[in-house]
Protein backbone atom coordinates (compact mmCIF):
# COMPACT_ATOMS: atom_id res chain seq x y z
CA UNK A 1 0.00 0.00 0.00
CA UNK A 2 1.28 3.42 -0.86
CA UNK A 3 2.00 5.79 2.02
CA UNK A 4 -0.59 8.47 2.58
CA UNK A 5 0.93 11.89 1.96
CA UNK A 6 0.48 14.46 4.68
CA UNK A 7 1.30 18.10 4.47
CA UNK A 8 1.40 18.37 8.27
CA UNK A 9 4.80 17.20 9.48
CA UNK A 10 7.09 17.46 12.45
CA UNK A 11 10.38 19.31 12.71
CA UNK A 12 12.11 16.92 15.11
CA UNK A 13 14.84 19.40 16.01
CA UNK A 14 12.33 21.94 17.29
CA UNK A 15 10.00 19.52 19.09
CA UNK A 16 10.40 19.62 22.87
CA UNK A 17 8.06 16.71 23.49
CA UNK A 18 5.48 18.80 25.35
CA UNK A 19 1.79 17.94 25.46
CA UNK A 20 0.24 20.88 23.63
CA UNK A 21 -0.39 19.21 20.29
CA UNK A 22 -1.48 15.80 21.56
CA UNK A 23 -4.26 17.37 23.58
CA UNK A 24 -5.56 19.50 20.76
CA UNK A 25 -5.63 16.94 17.97
CA UNK A 26 -9.27 16.21 17.04
CA UNK A 27 -8.55 12.66 15.87
CA UNK A 28 -6.07 11.71 18.64
CA UNK A 29 -3.44 11.31 15.95
CA UNK A 30 -0.39 12.48 17.90
CA UNK A 31 1.66 10.78 20.61
CA UNK A 32 4.89 11.80 22.25
CA UNK A 33 7.36 8.92 22.06
CA UNK A 34 10.98 9.12 23.19
CA UNK A 35 10.58 12.80 23.84
CA UNK A 36 9.30 13.73 20.39
CA UNK A 37 5.86 14.07 18.88
CA UNK A 38 4.86 11.39 16.42
CA UNK A 39 1.94 11.74 14.00
CA UNK A 40 -0.11 8.60 13.38
CA UNK A 41 -0.51 8.96 9.63
CA UNK A 42 -3.75 7.05 9.18
CA UNK A 43 -5.50 9.28 11.69
CA UNK A 44 -4.24 12.72 10.68
CA UNK A 45 -6.76 14.82 8.74
CA UNK A 46 -4.36 17.74 8.15
CA UNK A 47 -6.61 20.22 9.90
CA UNK A 48 -3.60 22.19 11.12
CA UNK A 49 -4.64 22.49 14.78
CA UNK A 50 -1.21 21.28 15.91
CA UNK A 51 0.53 23.85 13.72
CA UNK A 52 -1.45 26.56 15.44
CA UNK A 53 -0.88 25.39 19.02
CA UNK A 54 2.77 24.35 18.92
CA UNK A 55 4.66 27.02 20.90
CA UNK A 56 7.98 25.91 19.38
CA UNK A 57 6.81 25.92 15.74
CA UNK A 58 7.80 22.30 15.42
CA UNK A 59 4.70 21.46 13.43
CA UNK A 60 4.66 22.69 9.91
CA UNK A 61 2.80 22.30 6.66
CA UNK A 62 4.83 21.08 3.74
CA UNK A 63 4.15 23.11 0.63
CA UNK A 64 6.23 23.37 -2.51
CA UNK A 65 9.19 25.67 -2.77
CA UNK A 66 8.54 28.61 -5.06
CA UNK A 67 11.29 27.40 -7.42
CA UNK A 68 9.13 24.45 -8.41
CA UNK A 69 7.07 26.70 -10.66
CA UNK A 70 10.10 27.17 -12.90
CA UNK A 71 10.10 23.46 -13.76
CA UNK A 72 7.18 24.23 -16.06
CA UNK A 73 7.15 26.14 -19.34
CA UNK A 74 3.89 27.88 -18.52
CA UNK A 75 3.03 28.68 -14.94
CA UNK A 76 -0.50 29.20 -13.66
CA UNK A 77 -1.36 30.55 -10.21
CA UNK A 78 -4.71 29.45 -8.78
CA UNK A 79 -5.33 32.23 -6.32
CA UNK A 80 -7.59 31.46 -3.36
CA UNK A 81 -9.85 34.39 -2.43
CA UNK A 82 -8.46 34.29 1.12
CA UNK A 83 -5.25 35.70 -0.41
CA UNK A 84 -6.95 39.05 -1.08
CA UNK A 85 -7.72 39.45 2.61
CA UNK A 86 -4.04 39.46 3.57
CA UNK A 87 -3.46 43.05 2.47
CA UNK A 88 -4.42 46.20 4.28
CA UNK A 89 -5.87 49.36 2.71
CA UNK A 90 -8.09 47.45 0.28
CA UNK A 91 -5.72 47.23 -2.69
CA UNK A 92 -7.07 46.83 -6.21
CA UNK A 93 -7.34 43.08 -6.87
CA UNK A 94 -5.95 43.79 -10.34
CA UNK A 95 -2.75 45.01 -8.68
CA UNK A 96 -2.48 41.85 -6.59
CA UNK A 97 -2.98 39.63 -9.64
CA UNK A 98 -0.59 41.66 -11.80
CA UNK A 99 2.06 41.40 -9.09
CA UNK A 100 1.64 37.62 -9.04
CA UNK A 101 2.38 37.59 -12.77
CA UNK A 102 5.42 39.82 -12.24
CA UNK A 103 7.08 37.41 -9.80
CA UNK A 104 7.01 34.52 -12.22
CA UNK A 105 3.54 33.32 -13.16
CA UNK A 106 2.25 33.52 -16.72
CA UNK A 107 -1.41 33.33 -15.90
CA UNK A 108 -3.61 33.83 -12.88
CA UNK A 109 -6.91 32.11 -12.25
CA UNK A 110 -9.13 33.33 -9.45
CA UNK A 111 -10.51 30.39 -7.47
CA UNK A 112 -13.38 32.73 -6.58
CA UNK A 113 -14.45 32.36 -10.24
CA UNK A 114 -14.72 28.60 -10.07
CA UNK A 115 -16.38 28.97 -6.65
CA UNK A 116 -19.17 30.96 -8.33
CA UNK A 117 -19.67 28.10 -10.77
CA UNK A 118 -19.64 25.48 -8.02
CA UNK A 119 -22.35 27.49 -6.24
CA UNK A 120 -24.56 27.30 -9.33
CA UNK A 121 -23.99 23.57 -9.76
CA UNK A 122 -24.56 22.93 -6.05
CA UNK A 123 -27.91 24.74 -6.20
CA UNK A 124 -29.02 22.56 -9.12
CA UNK A 125 -27.66 19.42 -7.56
CA UNK A 126 -29.45 19.90 -4.26
CA UNK A 127 -32.66 20.67 -6.07
CA UNK A 128 -32.54 17.61 -8.33
CA UNK A 129 -31.20 15.07 -5.87
CA UNK A 130 -32.67 13.92 -2.66
CA UNK A 131 -29.64 14.04 -0.39
CA UNK A 132 -30.07 13.33 3.32
CA UNK A 133 -30.44 16.54 5.31
CA UNK A 134 -28.49 18.51 6.19
CA UNK A 135 -26.49 18.50 2.99
CA UNK A 136 -22.88 19.02 4.02
CA UNK A 137 -20.40 21.11 2.05
CA UNK A 138 -17.38 19.22 0.74
CA UNK A 139 -15.24 22.31 0.14
CA UNK A 140 -12.98 21.88 3.19
CA UNK A 141 -10.84 18.76 2.69
CA UNK A 142 -10.09 18.49 6.41
CA UNK A 143 -13.81 18.27 7.14
CA UNK A 144 -14.34 15.67 4.41
CA UNK A 145 -11.47 13.63 5.88
CA UNK A 146 -12.94 14.05 9.36
CA UNK A 147 -16.25 12.67 8.13
CA UNK A 148 -14.44 9.87 6.33
CA UNK A 149 -12.69 8.67 9.50
CA UNK A 150 -15.08 9.69 12.27
CA UNK A 151 -18.60 10.15 10.91
CA UNK A 152 -19.13 7.41 8.30
CA UNK A 153 -22.88 7.80 8.53
CA UNK A 154 -22.61 11.31 7.17
CA UNK A 155 -20.62 10.49 4.02
CA UNK A 156 -23.95 10.34 2.16
CA UNK A 157 -24.73 13.92 3.23
CA UNK A 158 -21.65 15.36 1.49
CA UNK A 159 -22.13 17.35 -1.71
CA UNK A 160 -20.43 15.01 -4.22
CA UNK A 161 -19.02 17.83 -6.35
CA UNK A 162 -15.53 19.10 -7.11
CA UNK A 163 -14.27 21.82 -4.81
CA UNK A 164 -13.54 25.22 -6.43
CA UNK A 165 -9.78 24.49 -6.36
CA UNK A 166 -10.18 21.44 -8.61
CA UNK A 167 -12.66 22.97 -11.02
CA UNK A 168 -10.35 25.97 -11.20
CA UNK A 169 -7.38 23.74 -12.04
CA UNK A 170 -9.33 22.07 -14.83
CA UNK A 171 -10.55 25.30 -16.37
CA UNK A 172 -7.17 27.00 -16.06
CA UNK A 173 -5.28 24.10 -17.58
CA UNK A 174 -7.72 23.81 -20.47
CA UNK A 175 -7.44 27.51 -21.13
CA UNK A 176 -3.63 27.46 -20.92
CA UNK A 177 -3.42 24.56 -23.38
CA UNK A 178 -5.58 26.31 -25.95
CA UNK A 179 -3.80 29.62 -25.44
CA UNK A 180 -0.23 28.31 -25.71
CA UNK A 181 -0.47 25.09 -27.71
CA UNK A 182 1.69 23.43 -25.05
CA UNK A 183 0.92 19.96 -23.74
CA UNK A 184 -0.81 19.74 -20.32
CA UNK A 185 2.42 18.35 -18.80
CA UNK A 186 4.30 21.51 -19.72
CA UNK A 187 1.79 23.64 -17.84
CA UNK A 188 2.20 23.90 -14.09
CA UNK A 189 -0.90 24.80 -12.06
CA UNK A 190 -0.09 26.03 -8.54
CA UNK A 191 -2.60 26.65 -5.82
CA UNK A 192 -1.83 29.54 -3.49
CA UNK A 193 -2.91 27.81 -0.31
CA UNK A 194 -4.07 29.09 3.07
CA UNK A 195 -3.85 25.64 4.66
CA UNK A 196 -2.20 22.26 4.98
CA UNK A 197 -5.37 20.36 4.15
CA UNK A 198 -5.42 21.68 0.58
CA UNK A 199 -1.71 20.91 0.22
CA UNK A 200 -2.52 17.34 1.21
CA UNK A 201 -5.57 17.26 -1.02
CA UNK A 202 -3.58 17.72 -4.24
CA UNK A 203 -1.68 14.51 -3.43
CA UNK A 204 -4.60 12.65 -1.87
CA UNK A 205 -7.63 14.03 -3.69
CA UNK A 206 -11.14 13.28 -2.46
CA UNK A 207 -13.81 12.01 -4.83
CA UNK A 208 -11.46 11.88 -7.83
CA UNK A 209 -8.45 9.79 -8.87
CA UNK A 210 -5.97 12.53 -9.57
CA UNK A 211 -5.87 16.24 -8.95
CA UNK A 212 -4.83 18.54 -11.79
CA UNK A 213 -3.11 20.87 -9.33
CA UNK A 214 0.64 20.39 -9.74
CA UNK A 215 1.79 22.12 -6.58
CA UNK A 216 0.95 24.37 -3.66
CA UNK A 217 2.63 27.62 -2.68
CA UNK A 218 1.72 28.93 0.74
CA UNK A 219 -0.05 32.26 1.06
CA UNK A 220 2.67 33.61 3.36
CA UNK A 221 5.40 32.72 0.87
CA UNK A 222 3.72 34.50 -2.06
CA UNK A 223 2.61 37.40 0.14
CA UNK A 224 6.20 38.29 1.00
CA UNK A 225 7.26 38.02 -2.63
CA UNK A 226 4.60 40.27 -4.10
CA UNK A 227 4.33 42.92 -1.38
CA UNK A 228 7.28 45.03 -2.65
CA UNK A 229 6.25 44.42 -6.27
CA UNK A 230 2.71 45.69 -5.71
CA UNK A 231 4.01 49.12 -4.77
CA UNK A 232 5.66 49.52 -8.15
CA UNK A 233 2.61 48.73 -10.22
CA UNK A 234 1.05 51.88 -11.56
CA UNK A 235 -0.97 50.44 -14.42
CA UNK A 236 -2.23 46.99 -13.51
CA UNK A 237 -3.46 44.50 -16.08
CA UNK A 238 -7.22 44.11 -15.92
CA UNK A 239 -7.31 40.57 -14.58
CA UNK A 240 -9.92 40.61 -11.82
CA UNK A 241 -13.26 39.10 -12.77
CA UNK A 242 -14.62 37.33 -9.70
CA UNK A 243 -17.55 38.86 -7.82
CA UNK A 244 -18.30 38.85 -4.13
CA UNK A 245 -20.33 35.62 -4.49
CA UNK A 246 -17.09 33.79 -5.18
CA UNK A 247 -14.82 35.89 -2.98
CA UNK A 248 -17.04 35.34 0.07
CA UNK A 249 -16.16 31.64 -0.02
CA UNK A 250 -12.98 32.70 1.79
CA UNK A 251 -14.89 33.30 4.99
CA UNK A 252 -17.18 31.14 7.03
CA UNK A 253 -20.74 31.63 5.80
CA UNK A 254 -19.65 32.65 2.32
CA UNK A 255 -20.57 29.45 0.59
CA UNK A 256 -24.06 29.42 2.11
CA UNK A 257 -24.42 33.10 1.23
CA UNK A 258 -24.32 32.19 -2.45
CA UNK A 259 -26.74 29.29 -2.08
CA UNK A 260 -29.44 31.57 -0.69
CA UNK A 261 -31.30 28.74 1.04
CA UNK A 262 -33.15 29.63 4.16
CA UNK A 263 -32.00 27.11 6.66
CA UNK A 264 -28.24 27.19 6.33
CA UNK A 265 -25.71 27.15 9.08
CA UNK A 266 -22.00 27.83 8.83
CA UNK A 267 -19.75 26.22 11.42
CA UNK A 268 -16.07 27.01 11.69
CA UNK A 269 -13.27 25.66 13.85
CA UNK A 270 -12.68 21.90 13.85
CA UNK A 271 -13.96 21.37 17.40
CA UNK A 272 -17.19 23.21 16.65
CA UNK A 273 -17.55 21.15 13.49
CA UNK A 274 -17.16 17.94 15.50
CA UNK A 275 -19.78 19.06 17.98
CA UNK A 276 -22.30 19.79 15.26
CA UNK A 277 -21.55 16.60 13.33
CA UNK A 278 -22.10 14.60 16.52
CA UNK A 279 -25.52 16.20 16.81
CA UNK A 280 -26.31 15.60 13.16
CA UNK A 281 -25.35 11.95 13.64
CA UNK A 282 -27.67 11.74 16.64
CA UNK A 283 -30.39 13.36 14.53
CA UNK A 284 -30.91 16.20 16.93
CA UNK A 285 -30.55 18.88 14.27
CA UNK A 286 -33.37 18.26 11.86
CA UNK A 287 -34.35 21.68 10.65
CA UNK A 288 -31.11 22.50 8.80
CA UNK A 289 -30.92 22.16 5.00
CA UNK A 290 -27.30 23.00 4.36
CA UNK A 291 -24.31 22.76 6.63
CA UNK A 292 -21.20 24.66 5.68
CA UNK A 293 -18.26 23.47 7.73
CA UNK A 294 -14.69 24.75 7.80
CA UNK A 295 -11.86 23.33 9.90
CA UNK A 296 -10.36 26.77 10.52
CA UNK A 297 -11.89 29.48 12.67
CA UNK A 298 -13.24 32.17 10.36
CA UNK A 299 -13.18 29.84 7.35
CA UNK A 300 -10.30 29.70 4.85
CA UNK A 301 -9.06 33.13 5.97
CA UNK A 302 -8.17 31.38 9.24
CA UNK A 303 -5.86 28.89 7.57
CA UNK A 304 -2.53 28.21 9.31
CA UNK A 305 -0.54 29.40 6.27
CA UNK A 306 -2.06 32.85 6.12
CA UNK A 307 -0.44 36.06 7.33
CA UNK A 308 -3.29 38.14 8.72
CA UNK A 309 -5.31 37.46 11.85
CA UNK A 310 -8.44 35.58 10.81
CA UNK A 311 -10.88 38.05 12.35
CA UNK A 312 -9.29 40.99 10.60
CA UNK A 313 -9.14 39.01 7.37
CA UNK A 314 -12.79 38.01 7.68
CA UNK A 315 -13.79 41.63 7.88
CA UNK A 316 -11.51 42.58 4.97
CA UNK A 317 -13.23 40.03 2.74
CA UNK A 318 -16.31 42.27 2.81
CA UNK A 319 -14.34 45.15 1.29
CA UNK A 320 -12.08 43.37 -1.19
CA UNK A 321 -13.69 44.82 -4.29
CA UNK A 322 -14.05 48.41 -3.09
CA UNK A 323 -11.18 49.69 -5.21
CA UNK A 324 -11.37 47.10 -7.97
CA UNK A 325 -12.75 47.42 -11.45
CA UNK A 326 -13.95 44.02 -12.60
CA UNK A 327 -13.71 42.70 -16.14
CA UNK A 328 -16.20 40.24 -17.60
CA UNK A 329 -15.41 36.64 -16.66
CA UNK A 330 -14.24 34.15 -19.27
CA UNK A 331 -15.86 31.39 -17.32
CA UNK A 332 -19.62 31.27 -17.15
CA UNK A 333 -22.03 28.63 -15.99
CA UNK A 334 -23.46 26.23 -18.55
CA UNK A 335 -25.57 23.15 -17.83
CA UNK A 336 -22.87 20.71 -18.99
CA UNK A 337 -20.92 21.72 -15.88
CA UNK A 338 -23.52 19.91 -13.78
CA UNK A 339 -22.15 16.56 -14.92
CA UNK A 340 -18.54 17.67 -15.33
CA UNK A 341 -18.00 18.56 -11.70
CA UNK A 342 -19.48 15.40 -10.20
CA UNK A 343 -17.18 13.26 -8.09
CA UNK A 344 -15.80 10.30 -10.00
CA UNK A 345 -15.69 7.98 -7.04
CA UNK A 346 -17.25 7.57 -3.65
CA UNK A 347 -15.56 8.32 -0.38
CA UNK A 348 -15.02 5.15 1.61
CA UNK A 349 -15.18 4.95 5.38
CA UNK A 350 -11.79 4.45 7.00
CA UNK A 351 -12.32 2.86 10.41
CA UNK A 352 -9.17 4.23 12.04
CA UNK A 353 -10.36 3.62 15.59
CA UNK A 354 -11.04 -0.10 15.14
CA UNK A 355 -9.11 -2.26 17.61
CA UNK A 356 -9.16 -5.42 15.51
CA UNK A 357 -10.71 -6.64 12.27
CA UNK A 358 -12.23 -9.58 14.15
CA UNK A 359 -15.01 -8.27 16.36
CA UNK A 360 -14.57 -11.01 18.98
CA UNK A 361 -10.89 -10.10 19.34
CA UNK A 362 -11.77 -6.41 19.39
CA UNK A 363 -14.18 -7.11 22.24
CA UNK A 364 -11.47 -8.80 24.29
CA UNK A 365 -9.15 -5.89 23.65
CA UNK A 366 -11.84 -3.46 24.66
CA UNK A 367 -12.52 -5.30 27.89
CA UNK A 368 -8.81 -5.14 28.66
CA UNK A 369 -8.77 -1.47 27.68
CA UNK A 370 -11.58 -0.64 30.10
CA UNK A 371 -9.83 -2.54 32.89
CA UNK A 372 -6.56 -0.68 32.34
CA UNK A 373 -8.42 2.61 32.07
CA UNK A 374 -10.11 1.99 35.43
CA UNK A 375 -6.67 1.83 37.05
CA UNK A 376 -5.39 5.04 35.50
CA UNK A 377 -5.68 8.31 37.45
CA UNK A 378 -8.13 9.98 34.98
CA UNK A 379 -6.17 13.20 35.09
CA UNK A 380 -5.59 13.20 31.33
CA UNK A 381 -2.30 14.96 32.05
CA UNK A 382 -0.62 13.80 28.87
CA UNK A 383 2.70 13.04 30.57
CA UNK A 384 2.66 9.50 29.16
CA UNK A 385 2.56 10.95 25.66
CA UNK A 386 -1.07 10.03 24.98
CA UNK A 387 -3.81 12.69 24.94
CA UNK A 388 -5.90 11.05 27.68
CA UNK A 389 -5.84 8.15 30.13
CA UNK A 390 -8.22 6.28 27.89
CA UNK A 391 -5.98 6.85 24.87
CA UNK A 392 -3.05 5.43 26.87
CA UNK A 393 -5.16 2.39 27.75
CA UNK A 394 -5.89 2.00 24.06
CA UNK A 395 -2.20 2.29 23.17
CA UNK A 396 -1.33 -0.36 25.77
CA UNK A 397 -3.90 -2.75 24.30
CA UNK A 398 -2.58 -2.06 20.83
CA UNK A 399 0.93 -2.87 22.10
CA UNK A 400 2.41 0.60 21.63
CA UNK A 401 2.73 1.57 25.30
CA UNK A 402 2.94 0.08 28.79
CA UNK A 403 1.24 0.90 32.07
CA UNK A 404 4.43 2.28 33.60
CA UNK A 405 4.37 5.02 30.95
CA UNK A 406 1.87 6.60 33.34
CA UNK A 407 3.99 8.51 35.84
CA UNK A 408 1.42 8.03 38.58
CA UNK A 409 1.38 4.27 38.07
CA UNK A 410 5.16 4.29 37.92
CA UNK A 411 5.36 6.22 41.18
CA UNK A 412 3.07 3.71 42.87
CA UNK A 413 5.20 0.90 41.56
CA UNK A 414 8.42 2.49 42.83
CA UNK A 415 6.84 3.13 46.22
CA UNK A 416 5.70 -0.47 46.44
CA UNK A 417 9.16 -1.71 45.50
CA UNK A 418 10.86 0.46 48.10
CA UNK A 419 8.43 -0.69 50.78
CA UNK A 420 9.08 -4.30 49.83
CA UNK A 421 12.79 -3.66 49.90
CA UNK A 422 12.41 -2.01 53.31
CA UNK A 423 10.48 -5.02 54.58
CA UNK A 424 13.19 -7.35 53.37
CA UNK A 425 15.87 -5.49 55.25
CA UNK B 1 -12.24 -15.71 27.42
CA UNK B 2 -15.64 -14.11 27.38
CA UNK B 3 -17.63 -13.41 24.28
CA UNK B 4 -19.77 -10.86 25.98
CA UNK B 5 -18.81 -7.33 26.83
CA UNK B 6 -20.63 -5.70 29.72
CA UNK B 7 -20.56 -1.97 30.33
CA UNK B 8 -22.20 0.08 33.03
CA UNK B 9 -22.80 3.82 33.20
CA UNK B 10 -24.53 6.18 35.56
CA UNK B 11 -26.63 9.07 34.38
CA UNK B 12 -26.07 11.10 37.53
CA UNK B 13 -27.67 14.40 36.97
CA UNK B 14 -30.78 16.02 35.73
CA UNK B 15 -28.53 18.34 33.73
CA UNK B 16 -29.54 18.58 30.10
CA UNK B 17 -26.08 19.81 29.19
CA UNK B 18 -24.70 16.40 30.06
CA UNK B 19 -27.28 14.73 27.84
CA UNK B 20 -25.79 12.45 25.25
CA UNK B 21 -22.58 11.65 27.09
CA UNK B 22 -23.37 7.99 27.60
CA UNK B 23 -24.59 7.42 24.06
CA UNK B 24 -21.49 9.24 22.80
CA UNK B 25 -19.22 6.99 24.86
CA UNK B 26 -20.95 3.86 23.62
CA UNK B 27 -20.81 5.15 20.07
CA UNK B 28 -17.05 5.52 20.40
CA UNK B 29 -16.74 2.00 21.81
CA UNK B 30 -18.82 0.47 19.02
CA UNK B 31 -16.60 2.20 16.47
CA UNK B 32 -13.55 0.73 18.21
CA UNK B 33 -15.16 -2.70 17.94
CA UNK B 34 -15.57 -2.19 14.21
CA UNK B 35 -19.37 -2.42 14.29
CA UNK B 36 -20.88 -1.29 10.96
CA UNK B 37 -21.63 2.47 10.88
CA UNK B 38 -25.34 1.99 10.22
CA UNK B 39 -25.69 -0.23 13.32
CA UNK B 40 -23.71 2.27 15.40
CA UNK B 41 -26.03 5.01 14.21
CA UNK B 42 -29.15 3.09 15.18
CA UNK B 43 -27.78 2.29 18.63
CA UNK B 44 -26.61 5.87 19.15
CA UNK B 45 -29.92 7.46 18.17
CA UNK B 46 -32.09 5.15 20.26
CA UNK B 47 -29.73 5.40 23.23
CA UNK B 48 -29.63 9.17 22.95
CA UNK B 49 -33.42 9.35 23.08
CA UNK B 50 -33.57 7.07 26.11
CA UNK B 51 -30.83 9.04 27.82
CA UNK B 52 -32.64 12.31 27.27
CA UNK B 53 -35.84 10.78 28.62
CA UNK B 54 -34.22 9.57 31.80
CA UNK B 55 -32.78 13.04 32.37
CA UNK B 56 -35.94 14.96 31.52
CA UNK B 57 -38.43 12.72 33.29
CA UNK B 58 -36.57 10.75 35.93
CA UNK B 59 -33.60 12.91 36.97
CA UNK B 60 -31.11 10.29 35.84
CA UNK B 61 -30.61 6.58 36.31
CA UNK B 62 -28.19 3.96 35.07
CA UNK B 63 -27.40 2.12 31.87
CA UNK B 64 -26.23 -1.43 31.25
CA UNK B 65 -24.87 -2.35 27.86
CA UNK B 66 -24.27 -5.89 26.72
CA UNK B 67 -22.40 -6.43 23.49
CA UNK B 68 -21.92 -9.73 21.68
CA UNK B 69 -20.93 -10.36 18.08
CA UNK B 70 -24.64 -10.85 17.35
CA UNK B 71 -26.33 -7.96 19.06
CA UNK B 72 -26.18 -4.88 21.21
CA UNK B 73 -28.54 -4.85 24.16
CA UNK B 74 -29.02 -1.72 26.26
CA UNK B 75 -31.05 -1.40 29.45
CA UNK B 76 -31.93 1.99 30.95
CA UNK B 77 -33.17 1.88 34.53
CA UNK B 78 -34.49 4.80 36.52
CA UNK B 79 -36.37 5.48 39.73
CA UNK B 80 -38.46 8.22 38.22
CA UNK B 81 -42.21 8.80 38.26
CA UNK B 82 -42.93 5.96 35.83
CA UNK B 83 -45.10 6.01 32.71
CA UNK B 84 -48.83 5.91 33.28
CA UNK B 85 -49.90 4.75 29.84
CA UNK B 86 -47.10 3.17 27.81
CA UNK B 87 -49.13 2.83 24.60
CA UNK B 88 -49.91 6.54 24.74
CA UNK B 89 -46.22 7.33 25.29
CA UNK B 90 -45.40 5.30 22.17
CA UNK B 91 -47.45 7.68 20.02
CA UNK B 92 -45.62 10.28 18.00
CA UNK B 93 -46.04 13.76 19.37
CA UNK B 94 -47.23 12.68 22.80
CA UNK B 95 -45.15 14.14 25.61
CA UNK B 96 -45.50 14.97 29.27
CA UNK B 97 -42.37 17.15 29.26
CA UNK B 98 -42.57 20.46 31.09
CA UNK B 99 -42.81 23.78 29.31
CA UNK B 100 -39.26 24.61 30.41
CA UNK B 101 -37.91 21.44 28.83
CA UNK B 102 -39.84 22.10 25.63
CA UNK B 103 -38.41 25.58 25.42
CA UNK B 104 -34.99 23.98 25.35
CA UNK B 105 -35.92 22.06 22.24
CA UNK B 106 -36.76 18.74 23.83
CA UNK B 107 -40.06 17.04 24.59
CA UNK B 108 -41.34 16.84 21.03
CA UNK B 109 -42.87 13.47 21.72
CA UNK B 110 -40.53 11.66 19.32
CA UNK B 111 -38.35 9.95 21.92
CA UNK B 112 -39.99 6.57 22.27
CA UNK B 113 -41.20 6.45 18.64
CA UNK B 114 -37.59 7.03 17.54
CA UNK B 115 -36.31 4.32 19.89
CA UNK B 116 -38.79 1.95 18.30
CA UNK B 117 -37.91 3.04 14.80
CA UNK B 118 -34.15 2.65 15.19
CA UNK B 119 -34.03 -0.51 17.30
CA UNK B 120 -34.91 -4.10 16.40
CA UNK B 121 -36.65 -4.67 19.68
CA UNK B 122 -37.91 -2.27 22.31
CA UNK B 123 -39.35 -3.26 25.67
CA UNK B 124 -40.62 -0.77 28.21
CA UNK B 125 -41.80 -1.74 31.63
CA UNK B 126 -42.87 0.84 34.12
CA UNK B 127 -44.64 1.25 37.42
CA UNK B 128 -46.03 4.62 38.43
CA UNK B 129 -44.12 6.03 41.36
CA UNK B 130 -41.39 3.39 41.10
CA UNK B 131 -39.57 3.87 37.84
CA UNK B 132 -39.06 2.72 34.30
CA UNK B 133 -36.91 0.13 32.54
CA UNK B 134 -36.27 0.58 28.84
CA UNK B 135 -34.63 -2.27 26.92
CA UNK B 136 -33.27 -1.68 23.45
CA UNK B 137 -31.90 -4.39 21.18
CA UNK B 138 -30.13 -3.84 17.89
CA UNK B 139 -28.93 -6.89 15.96
CA UNK B 140 -25.65 -7.01 14.11
CA UNK B 141 -26.05 -8.81 10.81
CA UNK B 142 -22.67 -10.15 9.93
Amino acid sequence: MKQYFHSVTLDKEKCKGCTNCIKRCPTEAIRVRDGKAKIIKERCIDCGECIRVCPYHAKKAITDSFDKIFEYKYKVALVAPSFYAQFKDKPDVNVILTAICKVGFDYVFEVASSAELVTEVTKNFIQKNNLPKPVISSACPAVVRLIQVRFPNLIANLVPLLAPIELGARLAKERAVSKTGLSPEEIGVFFITPCAAKATYIHEPLGIEKSLVDGCISIKDLYLRILPVMKQIKKPKMLATASTDGIFWAKSGGESFGLSNENNIAVDGIWNVIKVLEEVENQTVEDIDFLEAAACVGGCVGGPLTVTNCFVAKSRINHVLENTKLSPSLYTYSSDLDEAVRWEKTIDFEPIMKLDSDMAVAMQKLEQLEKINDNLPKLDCGSCGAPSCRALAEDIVRGFAKESDCIFRLREKVKKLSVEKGDAQ
Amino acid sequence: MSNRLLLHYNIDSADLHAAGEVSSTVKKILKQLGVAPEIVRRVAISMYEAEINSIIHAGGGFVDVEITTQKIFVRFTDNGPGIEDISLAMQEGYSTASQQVREMGFGAGMGIPNMKRYSDDLKISSAVGEGTVVEITVFINN
